[in-house]
């Protein structure tokens, strides 16, 4: 970790406020505060809708606050929302969604560690190239490989099975996590790497003795970075996975997308929100540790 | 920024290449083959399953002379132009202010980051739901007594690429921020000291001194903007289903519709083409300016 | 086929595991509460028989979503027992790359030829003379529902037909009811011009477009009034910001709109809602001008499985479908009309009978669009009037040119 935020702090960064109702922060707590009613707005929508009952929805408008408090939304939207004949809610989703998170989270970032490792340290003829392909890989909208992918699952007896959509994630999580490794890596001391080879250490030996233990940072980047994408993925999810893995998101779009009648809000909202949680949470518990790898990771070029 | 000699060209190794299996195959089996296929299949009369029937330049032909694309491509023009920009400032802005060693700093990142973790589809429900007229902000302001308040983007055929806009920066401004934090961490003491002394002005010294130092975390940042912009769908399918009409139509969706919906393939593909080349237009460039300055470099 | 489905587990525990049984997976878009009632009907009776069960995926948010899943699970080799289509194209070129199970076996022996009305609902399961797929019903799109509650409440009468409804939505207009209702959604708008283009353009004019697609027809004189009126009725529908059809519907069902131009499942909507026809809502076929009706539908199609227990099920599926009993119970719940003539229908209500009185006449029956265009020729057109639709500033002659060009194009 070269820069601390911890110490950096301890330098303040503009003149000295002297007191602490300045000019200077009544504008930079203004502005600050500005951003957060845009940034907060739609979850306190989302929290005060799913708590209200239907009628009370039709009635008022948005922003006001429940009336009448009530947990049915939230209960109906787990257990109980139907679509089609099947009354299970969100719940099978969830199980599936973590299902398909675990092998997809570990394997892409296995994968793409090393390859940002080989193509930081080790680059070989060619490497640069592979590597800028990939990058395009980035900026190729889904839809432009959704068939053949299908085509390709299918012969080699993946199709609609965790194996296939887990092999999907790594696919397409792989650019931007390969960049980000590569990035991290490469900004690791030039003599370190030295020191190891003149110790007779290879490939495999300097990235788990050297490399691997410096990386937490980086690591948690991609771990966030891998499980809000994959966690929220729709479009693979529903080709690729197979109805019996369905993920939760799938289960949330037939929710969302099954009126009978009138359309419950108050459920939506909390079926939003339960889909939601297991990154907010990831988010939650670790936006510091964010930050402070991405500064690690993102910035060297 | 590159080291001088990496030991790469010396220790040439198999292990590495080994290990660089993975990436080569997606890259040339998924990335390369995938799309050559696409392009080729551009080609073909298409219709529900591709058929080796081509017919030359007619599915672009046709594809340039439907309106339809021609809105996407506007929108996505606008779309993405304001948002690039508008994440870039927002999120400089926002990193800047959260630099200052201002107090509760960590809540405000994180509420600043939160909608980063929901899906488009979250976030195109909320905003659509906030934004409708009948029931959002509109009656909201208009109950406090603003009777003539109209704020109906989301049913205003101009407007509505906009209305995407704002749901699309409140969901993606927060990752901007904080790879600009980063970036901000990473400048060194001295150089504040520095422009202290000098007395330079911070907002000289964040335009003309730190900005261009964080260089490598902008071209960061611009990739996973731009690689988001370019796939903008299911915003649109949450949030306006490309409505009113087919006001805020993007092309990912025109090639979604078009291969699944309509059973068109060969249109379908054209269009997933176009979106290739555009990407290449803008990509190479940087990726000659980027590469080949390394090159000189080492 | 013979993984434990989690959707599947409650089904499962209900049924006796007996040997050579199957799980059949019946992948649909069906989720309103009037389609899940008939689902419903289905799978009872499915499951009810024995052995198989059946195995519920709906997919929400209508085709646009569900089939490209349905298509693409085909394609990869991990097809579902059985699928709803709709009637016509969709599913030509499946059944041409031999992926669809050949039903011509199982319909010679009962006789599919002689009990289903119209003869055009088979023939679009027909290809080379093989039949591949379960017509289940019959749905008509020229139907406009009305709530005369609503025009009561506004001082007018309840309409007869499209120009009363023009001449009383002034009235609605000032007493703050929307007159027409129509979803967002371009496939509803779509739907809507069609009725009004046989309403009030004629049959003949109809078929001209869109059987024989003449570009002659559509951009004429007679076409020109039917986009004039089209364009009326995007002003009436000013104020109806609802997305989905059922949405729409329910302004109607709850008197905050006039009416609505939609097909015949609407009425499955009502009747979940414990409304009954002639009092609480009216139905005026052909918009009360052309007594016309389209014989679209739905129907089922068996995707070829190497497993022969899953084959004899999908077959026994195939059968119960067309079963007497069933189709009056799904075709009751839905909304819609049974495709067999010879089933006793004394349970149906004003509106489904009107129906099949204009359908004993086979003068009245028009195909239905999908079976006539191919869906990319649909989405184009969904495109443009979408378009119309919501843009105020575009003028009805305009639209009418590209939409010439189009019908033109189409193949």
């Amino acid at each position: 970790m070269p820069h601390n935020p911890e110490t950096t702090m301890t330098e303040p960064r503009g003149p000295k406020p002297s007191k602490s109702f300045s000019r200077r922060n009544i504008i930079i707590y203004g502005l600050l505060l500005l951003a957060v009613f845009y940034y907060i707005l739609p979850l306190y929508v989302m929290i005060v809708t799913s708590l209200k009952g239907m009628p009370e929805i039709r009635l008022g408008n948005v922003f006001a606050p429940p009336v009448d408090i009530t947990f049915e939304p939230w209960v109906k939207a787990w257990g109980s929302a139907c679509t089609g004949l099947a009354c299970d809610g969100l719940q099978p989703g969830f199980i599936n969604s973590v299902k398909i998170l675990i092998p997809s989270v570990v394997i892409s970032i296995a994968i793409a560690s090393v390859n940002g490792y080989a193509l930081a340290n080790w680059r070989f003829k060619g490497s640069e190239v592979f590597f800028t392909i990939l990058l395009f890989g980035a900026f190729i909208p889904y839809q432009v490989m959704l068939y053949p992918i299908v085509i390709l699952l299918r012969e080699l007896g993946l199709f609609a099975s965790l194996g296939g959509i887990v092999l999907v994630h790594t696919i397409f999580g792989m650019p931007i996590l390969t960049l980000l490794f590569r990035n991290y890596f490469a900004s690791v001391p030039e003599e370190l790497f030295k020191a190891a080879r003149v110790d007779g250490a290879g490939f495999w030996g300097i990235f788990l003795k050297i490399m691997l233990p410096m990386s937490l940072p980086i690591f948690v980047v991609a771990l966030i970075l891998q499980t809000t994408g994959i966690w929220n993925d729709f479009l693979l999810g529903v080709i690729y996975a197979g109805t019996k893995n369905f993920p939760m998101t799938v289960q949330l779009n037939n929710i969302v997308n099954s009126t009978q009648g009138v359309k419950e809000y108050n459920v939506n909202m909390a079926a939003t929100m339960l889909t939601g949680i297991v990154p907010l949470v990831v988010y939650f518990i670790s936006g510091k540790l964010f930050v402070r790898g991405i500064a690690a990771g993102a910035v060297k070029g | 920024m590159a080291q001088s000699q990496r030991p790469s060209s010396l220790f040439r190794n198999l292990s590495a290449k080994i290990a660089a299996i993975p990436m080569i195959l997606t890259a040339l089996v998924i990335f390369v083959g995938c799309t050559v296929w696409t392009v080729v299949y551009s080609f073909t009369k298409s219709r529900m399953l591709p058929k080796e029937d081509f017919v030359g330049l007619m599915q672009y032909e046709r594809l340039w002379a439907t309106k339809r694309w021609l809105v996407s491509v506007e929108n996505i023009a606008i779309y993405g132009i304001c948002s690039l920009i508008l994440s870039l400032v927002i999120g400089f802005v926002l990193a800047a202010l959260l630099d200052q060693k201002i107090r509760f700093e960590n809540t405000f990142r994180t509420i600043f980051l939160y909608p980063y973790a929901l899906s488009f589809i979250v976030t195109g429900l909320v905003w659509q739901w906030i934004l409708n007229p009948t029931f959002g902000i509109q009656k909201v302001v208009r109950g406090w007594g603003f009777e003539d308040f109209t704020f109906d983007w989301l049913a205003n055929t101009d407007y509505v690429i906009y209305a995407v806009l704002i749901a699309g920066l409140w969901q993606g401004t927060g990752l901007v921020m904080a790879l600009m934090l980063a970036g901000l961490r990473g400048i060194d003491e001295d150089i504040w000291k520095a422009s202290r002394v000098d007395g330079i002005p911070s907002w000289k010294t964040y335009l003309f001194i730190v900005i261009p130092m964080m260089r490598p975390v902008f071209v960061t940042t611009l990739v996973i903007i731009a690689a988001g912009i370019v796939k903008v769908y299911d915003l649109i399918l949450a949030q306006t289903s490309g409505g009113p009409g087919i006001a805020s139509e993007v092309p990912a969706k025109y090639v979604y519709d078009y291969m699944f919906r309509a059973g068109n393939l060969g249109q379908g593909f054209a269009a997933s083409t176009m979106m290739l080349v555009t990407v290449l237009i803008i990509l190479i460039p940087w990726v000659i300016l980027e590469y080949g300055g390394k090159k000189n470099a080492s | 086929m013979k993984f434990k489905h989690t959707l599947a587990a409650a089904a499962v525990a209900l049924t006796v595991g007996t040997a050579n049984a199957a799980d059949i997976e019946v992948t649909h878009w069906w989720t309103s509460g009037g389609e899940a009632a008939a689902v419903k009907v289905f799978a009872d009776s499915f499951n009810a028989m024995g052995g198989d069960t059946w195995v519920d995926g709906a997919i929400a948010g209508s085709g646009g979503v569900a089939r490209p899943v349905i298509v693409s699970r085909i394609l990869g080799g991990d097809p579902m027992g059985a699928t709803q289509l709709n009637h016509g194209r969709q599913a030509e070129e499946l059944v041409e790359a031999g992926l669809m199970l050949d039903l011509t076996e199982l319909a010679e022996k009962e006789g599919w030829r002689d009990i289903v009305r119209p003869s055009s609902l088979l023939d679009s399961c027909t290809l080379d003379g093989k039949i591949y797929c379960v017509p289940v019903n019959i749905h008509s799109w020229q139907w406009m529902w009305t709530n005369p509650g609503a025009f009561e409440a506004a001082g007018t009468e309840a309409p007869a037909n499209w120009n009363d409804f023009v001449a009383a939505a002034p009235k609605l207009q000032e007493a703050g009811i929307v007159p027409l209702a129509i979803g967002g959604q371009p496939w509803q708008i779509n739907g809507a011009f069609g009725v009004l283009a046989v309403a009030l353009g004629g049959t003949d004019l109809w078929k001209a477009v869109n059987v024989d697609k003449n570009a002659e027809a559509a951009g004429g004189a007679e076409m020109a009034k039917v986009w004039e009126a089209f364009g009326a009725a995007r002003e009436l529908a000013t104020g109806s910001a609802v997305e989905q059809w059922n949405e729409a519907t329910n302004l109607v069902l709850t008197g905050k709109a006039g009416a609505q131009i939609m097909g015949d499942w609407a009425q499955g909507e009502f009747s979940v809602a414990g409304k009954s026809a002639g009092t609480d809502y009216d139905c005026l076929p052909g918009l009360g001008l052309e007594t016309v009706l389209s014989t679209g539908g739905d129907a089922f199609y068996f995707p070829v499985n190497d497993d022969a227990e899953v084959t004899a099920a999908q077959m026994k599926m195939a059968s119960m479908m067309l079963s007497k009993s069933v189709q009056v119970d799904f075709n009751l719940a839905k909304g819609s009309l049974p495709v067999r003539g010879d089933v006793d229908l004394s349970a149906a209500n004003d509106c489904m009978k009107k129906g099949l009185a204009i359908l004993e006449n086979p003068d009245n029956i028009l195909p239905d669009g999908t079976q006539v265009l191919s869906p990319d020729t649909v989405q184009q057109i969904d495109d443009l009037l979408a378009e119309f639709w919501a843009t105020a500033s575009m003028s009805a002659a305009d639209a009418q040119a590209r939409y010439a060009d189009l019908i033109g194009d189409a193949d």
